[in-house]
């Protein structure tokens, strides 16, 4: 274990909050805007950190716990993240496992903080939440379990340091298809179009946003810093399956992957540009699209890969 | 038949004593006969104070393929029987006459007030009726939910309270309970015209300045028998399609925000600034103030204007229509608004919706070609319409009006008559004891406009009917059985006024 083990983890720690400013930049080049800095998040936590939260009267522990425990749970799980050849801080056989429940862990203490709330509108957001993340888990996991079975290992480490160029050249168009379904994953997870929308200011639409309307001061700033994580983390993993770049030196390796980090916030951007988001009723139908994509990769893997 | 009602033109007078007065029971049977038979529209209804023997209730009928309003009316003294049960889109009217006036419709289903105001004649230091405070029609079930929005809404826009009752993500029912814009417009300009009058009007619903001046206008021009000159009556028309054009792009801009599609939101948002910026050279102001006045327009504009109007006109034109196209192109945002909020023509016609919730439904309902006034009595626009009465329909009704006004700027401009703007009458006083009534096509729908004169020559009594009193309970009818979520769309689809219906 060396020092570059745990680089990829700080510099996400430290590059995350860039990541929402890339993707409103390129935004708001496709909308002909100047659009806002792309150092506003840091701007937005600094000034949120500052502040003092308010707390509603009906709220209770829970509430409280949510925000600093979703944080928690996130980074927790970035330290499951592998940087090409360079095994994560936390790797372990079936870590992959433990990345996904860590996600559902940071959900449903969102979820309960919303319904803590008592108000109608976070209830609506908490069930539509719970709704499309049963969807999203088989995607990423079937994902998961398809990428384990071509290389063999059951460590998220062992699996994205394990897919390389004969790989790719072997069974190109399984990892395709996980690589989209991870992609739908993606911005299903971080609650970006088609699946909810991030700028929208109306309640009766919003998936994530509305969960934590109720928030302020440091929590929010911890909510805040968790969803750009969240980006980086789920970014990471398809920049990894994307960049077989096993055997280059490390710093090369890392200076890749972080650059494919922000080539995914690009895309991000670029599909929040060119098209609408989904009705909800149509919503279900991405994600089980998501996960059928996932079990063909799958079954294109049991047959094909070396 | 004929003696149950005078009928007179847009923009008409009629003499106090020949407005028939009919009984109670014949005065219903009239106006839901002609409501029933000749498709009538109630344009207006509402009471006034009479004589000795209690109110007086007036009933405006627009009969849109005669071009002709049928008025009629009859003394009431505290009740009557309602006609809304018979007649739905008496219902706003038939809650208002009962809060301000204290006249009860009964058999009225549902007689709750509209605004939360006062009864006319209340001392002036009486309390106003705590707002919003009232039932509301409510569903039971272990799996309903009922959800409250407003009246403070996210975002920049009026207040007005929404209560939805819901099954899951699916609206049953939605009411909306309006009232606190409520102002006392109708109230302040009794004893007019006065010098404020014209401000009331220009700012009774602030993206309608244009349409809402040029009614109370072509009043005062009724009863004071003046003729606007030509170029004043082109400016008004090209300054209406103006308001019409920088609403209508700023709307499909907004429905395009709604479903998170960039492009076409933040294009349009800017599209409609420079739409508005064309109505400032009119007259200096993006909102249209001061332009349109009693007798004509308020100020002129010069040749060099010209110019730069149809210059800056093309490029609006060239700008909306390839943001639109980005719009209506998209499958995503196409998914969005096909089937959504869908009305069918026979709600549209009970209710008696207006305007471009009207035609988007294939009802073909429009002012300047069923009631020509001004400048469209001399050039015609083509009605747009689309049928199938859901959120795309209204988005592409107003892309076709957008274009239709686009062009009628262009020709008025081009071929502006020559001449004064304005003719003031020496006197200037106004007609005493009649009724006079002006329909004019807002950007949102029929706007009606109706004034009584004492034997001052002063409005003894002035009625306010904005389209957004209309179209709101078509709103509701359009979220039955639709998701909540699809609720934005389906309201900014209708982008109605809060203080044009709160008065």
């Amino acid at each position: 274990m060396s020092v570059w083990n745990f680089s990829y983890a700080a510099l996400g720690l430290l590059l995350a909050p860039l990541l929402p400013g890339i993707v409103n930049r390129t935004k708001a080049v496709f909308a002909g805007r100047h659009g806002q800095p792309l150092l506003q998040t840091y701007y937005d936590l600094a000034k949120l950190l500052r502040k003092g939260a308010v707390y509603s009267r009906t709220t209770s522990w829970v509430f409280r716990l949510a925000p600093a425990g979703g944080l928690a749970c996130v980074i927790a799980a970035l330290l499951l993240v592998p940087a090409g050849d360079y095994a994560a801080p936390l790797a372990f056989p079936g870590d992959l496992i433990l990345l996904a429940y860590l996600l559902g862990l940071m959900r449903f203490m969102t979820v309960c903080a919303a319904l803590d709330t008592g108000s109608s509108f976070e209830g609506m957001g908490a069930s539509r939440e719970v709704q499309f993340s049963a969807l999203t888990e088989p995607a990423l996991i079937l994902g998961l379990a398809a990428l384990a079975y071509a290389t063999g290992s059951f460590s998220l480490s062992g699996i994205f340091g394990g897919v390389t160029r004969p790989d790719w050249l072997q069974v190109g168009p399984a990892l395709v298809l996980v690589a989209a379904a991870l992609l739908i994953v993606f911005l299903a997870e971080n609650s970006r179009i088609p699946v909810d929308d991030p700028n929208t200011h109306l309640e009766l639409t919003m998936i994530h946003e509305v969960m934590i309307l109720d928030y302020s001061g440091p929590d929010l700033a911890f909510i805040l810093y968790g969803a750009s994580l969240k980006l980086w983390l789920l970014g990471a993993l398809l920049a990894n399956i994307f960049l077989p770049l096993s055997g280059r030196s490390g710093p090369l390796q890392i200076a890749c992957l972080v650059a494919g980090i922000f080539v995914v916030a690009v895309v991000t951007g670029v599909i929040e540009s060119v098209m609408a988001r989904l009705s909800l009723l149509k919503v279900p139908q991405l994600l089980v699209g998501a996960a059928a994509m996932s079990v063909l990769g799958f079954v294109l893997m049991l047959r094909y890969a070396l | 038949m004929t003696a149950d009602f005078a009928r007179l033109p847009n923009g008409g007078v009629l003499p106090l004593v020949q407005l028939p007065r009919l009984g109670l029971e014949r005065f219903r049977a009239a106006v839901l006969d002609e409501i029933a038979k000749s498709g009538a529209r109630l344009s207006a209804f509402f009471a006034c104070p009479g004589d000795a023997r209690g109110h007086l209730l007036i009933a405006v009928l627009a009969l849109d393929d005669q071009g002709v309003l049928a008025v009629t009316s009859c003394a009431v003294e505290r009740e009557y029987a309602a006609l809304t049960p018979d007649c739905p889109q008496a219902q706003g009217f038939e809650r208002e006459i009962a809060e301000v006036w204290g006249i009860r419709p009964l058999g009225h289903p549902w007689l709750k007030p509209l605004r939360f105001q006062p009864p006319r004649g209340a001392p002036a230091a009486a309390e106003r009726p705590a707002i919003g405070l009232a039932p509301f029609f409510a569903i039971s079930g272990a799996e309903i939910h009922e959800l409250a929005v407003g009246p403070v809404h996210a975002g920049v826009i009026e207040p007005g309270h929404f209560r939805f009752q819901c099954h899951g993500e699916t609206v049953y029912h939605l009411e909306t309970s309006l009232g606190y814009q409520h102002r006392g417009v109708e109230r302040a300009l009794l004893g007019g015209p006065a010098a404020r009058t014209i401000h009331y009007m220009e700012t009774l619903s602030g993206d309608t300045s244009i349409g809402h001046a040029t009614a109370y206008s072509r009043i005062c021009e009724a009863l004071g028998r003046i003729r606007v000159p030509a170029r004043g009556q082109a400016l008004r028309g090209v300054a209406q399609e103006l308001e019409r054009l920088a609403n209508h792009i700023g709307d499909l801009g907004a429905l395009a925000g709604d479903v998170g599609f960039l492009p076409t939101m933040s294009y349009c948002g800017r599209i409609r600034g420079d739409a508005l910026n064309l109505t400032a050279i009119l007259c200096g102001n993006r909102f249209g103030r001061g332009l349109v006045r009693p007798g004509g327009c308020g100020c002129d504009i010069t040749a060099g204007d010209v110019e730069r109007l149809l210059s800056r006109l093309e490029e609006v034109r060239r700008d909306t229509a390839s943001a639109v196209q980005l719009l209506f192109e998209s499958p995503t945002a196409r998914a969005r608004f096909d089937d959504t909020g869908a009305l069918s023509a026979q709600t549209c016609r009970e209710l008696g919706l207006v305007g471009v919730a009207a035609r988007a439904c294939g009802l073909a309902r429009d002012v300047r070609r069923d009631f020509p006034y001004g400048i469209f009595q001399f050039a015609q626009l083509p009605v747009c319409t689309w049928e199938s009465g859901d959120v795309f329909a209204r988005a592409y009704v107003r892309w076709m009006e957008i274009q239709q006004s686009l062009i009628f700027v262009s020709e008025q401009l081009a071929a502006l008559p020559d001449g004064e703007i304005r003719r003031v009458p020496t006197d200037g006083t106004l007609a005493p004891e009649r009724l006079a009534i002006a329909l004019v096509e807002g950007w949102r729908g029929e706007i009606c406009h109706a004034a009584i004169t004492g034997a001052d020559g002063r409005f003894a009594c002035y009625k306010l009917v904005d389209p957004s009193f209309h179209n709101w309970f078509g709103l509701a009818f359009a979220m039955r059985g639709q998701q909540i979520s699809d609720f934005p769309i389906c309201n900014k689809s209708f982008n109605l006024s809060y203080c044009g219906h709160d008065l």
